[in-house]
């Protein structure tokens, strides 16, 4: 990693150099909410002045540059009696600006689970490889839980990463390719006001959440509580949309389709995001369903998010943006059940003194 | 504005080599191309039930057909172009390198696609995917294979390789049974496994029909037809998912260790690669840990029986 400094404006000349040049996506104001706040999404910008460098949060999460709603795996191609398979792994080059701390963890934990293990996805791997990701650091909402999970500092899975530190930018240039284009403008070497600037940015973004989750030994209390009657209470609320997969920037679990070319002279294989939470996500032929409850799903969902799976090595793969409490319709938060979920058995915690006498 | 280009290059992952790593943008990453599948021409089809039909395959391609092996117990992905795959079990012995059989039920939508097509037509197989079960380990010991309805089509192949290995093996038994006797499959090998490789098998129908001469009850009262010895027996259960839990407790209670017995799971599958997450049991998935798990490793995942 190589640590430099730039000017506000001069990285402002960098970027309008960057997005105009590649087919860009950064951050914009597309509406505003029904409590008068703007709605961010991640849309194509061409220059710096598109970008809202002062955005708070993004309603959907920056996954779907890597795993699209839709995406073709294989196309099949029908000849007489006859047919041929190809497949395309190709992807064309992306920046991607303004990603916050968090965003990129959801990354790295996606690279961790789709290019672990035997079978690395080719088809992540390439959009994952052709994505020039820039990141920005900002001050969390009030109802981001970040910190708890560890997401809220960033050191790999970026090409550069920006801490703002007033007048200028505190650059980690994690690649090559930002080094090269970076040659071209002003750029200092970090001088010791400048790294102390840093760490008091960092200290005061540490110090600004408001939320807190206490996640200490969470998987062991996840296989605890496995019957408990809190995921038949959040369960009931549930209303099965699925909304809280699709602006997850982890969830990745998918169902593959097939389908015929109007002309029948060829199909497609598509992938298509999916979520734990649709009835028949765990549905077999012959109508059997392995989890048949809201409650059972809405679990799966959070032992998933919080236990982690053996692909990824029971690392708990929630980063703690919590896009799935605001866009949830139900208002069910993960703060709330786990909490919920802790709250169970600490209640029946009766003989522990609050200041236990020491030996 | 100063008039520099920065143009992103285009990487080419087709391009770059096998080595194991993450994306780090400055090193090379591995990818396999599990996506694309063996084409196969169905050779056979033979009718089994009114449900089921057997599917005998052949690789077409020299090349794949000489490398594709798999072990008793793992499934493959089943293509059919336009309508989608479905995770099916293997039925054929292992050591049969030129054919594969599949024991297909008719259940959804690909399988009734499936049941359309004709000797001579085209299908693609992914695979092999899963875990098998550790036939060498059982060698030396007595074998109880038990299984329910279409739960035998996963144990044909660990019974060819019984077969192919008797001499490995004590006494081995086969529990079966089924809603009607009209479903029983495979009944045309019966002879030979009970007269040539001296497997006992046991069958048992819950509704009989006019002209059933066998047993007529649930597969748990076969167990009162044999005797088993907990020391040296290992167990291998398939059937419906109300099946297990019954029959390994009642194995659980004969004293047979929890980890001689094996499970064969079914889920819904999409991808046989661990990365759909359909087919998750408790903490793992059953395309990668599984289908095959030992009764202890089941007993510990949440909801896997």
């Amino acid at each position: 990693m190589i640590y430099k400094v730039i000017a506000k404006s001069e990285f402002k000349r960098f970027t309008d150099a960057l997005l105009r040049d590649n087919t860009s996506f950064g951050p914009r104001q597309v509406d505003t909410d029904s409590r008068g706040k703007a709605v961010y999404q991640f849309l194509p910008v061409t220059s710096s002045d598109d970008v809202a460098f002062n955005y708070t949060v993004t309603a959907s999460s920056a996954k779907h540059f890597f795993l699209p709603f839709r995406e073709e795996l294989s196309r099949f191609v029908f000849q007489d009696q006859e047919w041929d398979q190809q497949i395309n792994y190709e992807a064309d080059p992306i920046v991607l600006i303004g990603l916050r701390a968090c965003d990129i963890s959801a990354l790295n934990i996606l690279d961790d689970v789709l290019l672990k293990g035997h079978f690395p996805s080719p088809y992540y791997l390439a959009k994952r490889k052709n994505t020039f990701v820039i990141g920005l650091d900002h001050l969390p909402l009030p109802d981001c839980f970040c910190k708890s999970m560890s997401h809220h500092t960033i050191s790999t899975g970026f090409n550069l990463f920006c801490s703002d530190i007033g007048e200028d930018y505190y650059l980690s240039i994690n690649s090559s390719k930002a080094f090269n284009f970076l040659k071209e403008f002003d750029t200092r070497d970090p001088l010791d006001d400048d790294n102390c600037r840093l760490v008091e940015r960092r200290k005061i973004i540490s110090d600004s959440f408001l939320s807190e989750v206490d996640v200490t030994a969470l998987p062991s209390i996840l296989d605890i509580e496995f019957d408990s009657p809190v995921w038949e209470k959040w369960g009931n609320k549930c209303l099965n949309c699925g909304t809280c997969a699709m602006v997850c920037p982890t969830c990745y679990c998918y169902s593959v389709e097939e389908s015929f070319a109007t002309n029948l002279k060829g199909a497609t294989r598509q992938k298509k995001l999916y979520s734990c939470n649709l009835v028949d996500f765990a549905e077999v032929a012959g109508g059997h369903n392995f989890r048949p409850k809201n409650g059972d799903r809405l679990k799966y969902r959070y032992y998933h998010q919080h236990r982690g799976f053996a692909e990824n090595a029971n690392q708990q793969i929630c980063v703690g943006c919590n896009r799935c409490g605001r866009a949830c319709l139900a208002g069910i938060n993960p703060k709330d059940v786990i909490n919920d979920l802790r709250m169970e058995k600490e209640s029946c915690l009766t003989n522990i003194s609050s200041s236990p006498d020491r030996i | 504005m100063p008039d520099k280009h920065f143009v992103i290059p285009r990487q080419d992952i087709n391009r770059e080599d096998f080595t194991s790593s993450i994306p780090d943008f400055n090193r090379r990453s591995e990818f396999m191309k599990t996506d694309m599948g063996h084409k196969c021409i169905i050779t056979n089809i033979v009718r089994l039930t009114e449900q089921e039909k057997l599917f005998k395959l052949r690789i077409i391609d020299p090349h794949e057909r000489g490398i594709f092996r798999f072990k008793p117990g793992q499934f493959l992905m089943l293509e059919l172009p336009g309508f989608g795959d479905v995770p099916i079990s293997i039925s054929s012995s292992n050591s049969n390198h030129e054919f594969l059989e599949l024991c297909i039920r008719k259940a959804g939508h690909v399988t009734s696609a499936l049941f359309t097509l004709d000797e001579g037509a085209h299908v693609a197989i992914r695979g092999p995917f899963g875990s098998s079960f550790p036939m060498d380990e059982m060698a030396g010991n007595n074998v109880l294979l038990i299984a329910g309805g279409l739960g035998f089509a996963p144990l044909r192949a660990p019974l060819f390789w019984i077969s192919e290995h008797r001499e490995r093996f004590l006494n081995v038994a086969v529990l079966y049974g089924v809603k009607e006797p009209s479903q029983l499959l495979f009944t045309y090998q019966f002879d030979e496994w009970e007269k040539i490789n001296h497997i006992t098998l046991h069958t048992i129908a819950e509704h009989a029909e006019a002209g059933w001469r066998g047993k007529n009850g649930m597969i748990t009262d076969l167990f009162q037809d044999i005797s088993i010895d907990s020391e040296h027996t290992y167990a291998i259960v398939c059937g419906p998912p109300v099946m297990f839990k019954v029959v390994c407790s009642y194995l659980d209670n004969l004293g047979i260790p929890m980890n001689r017995m094996f499970v064969s799971l079914e889920r819904r599958m999409h991808c046989g690669m661990g990365k759909c997450c359909r087919c998750m049991v408790g903490s793992t998935f059953t395309c990668v840990d599984g289908p095959v798990f030992d009764y202890w490793s089941v007993m510990n995942l949440k909801e896997a029986i």
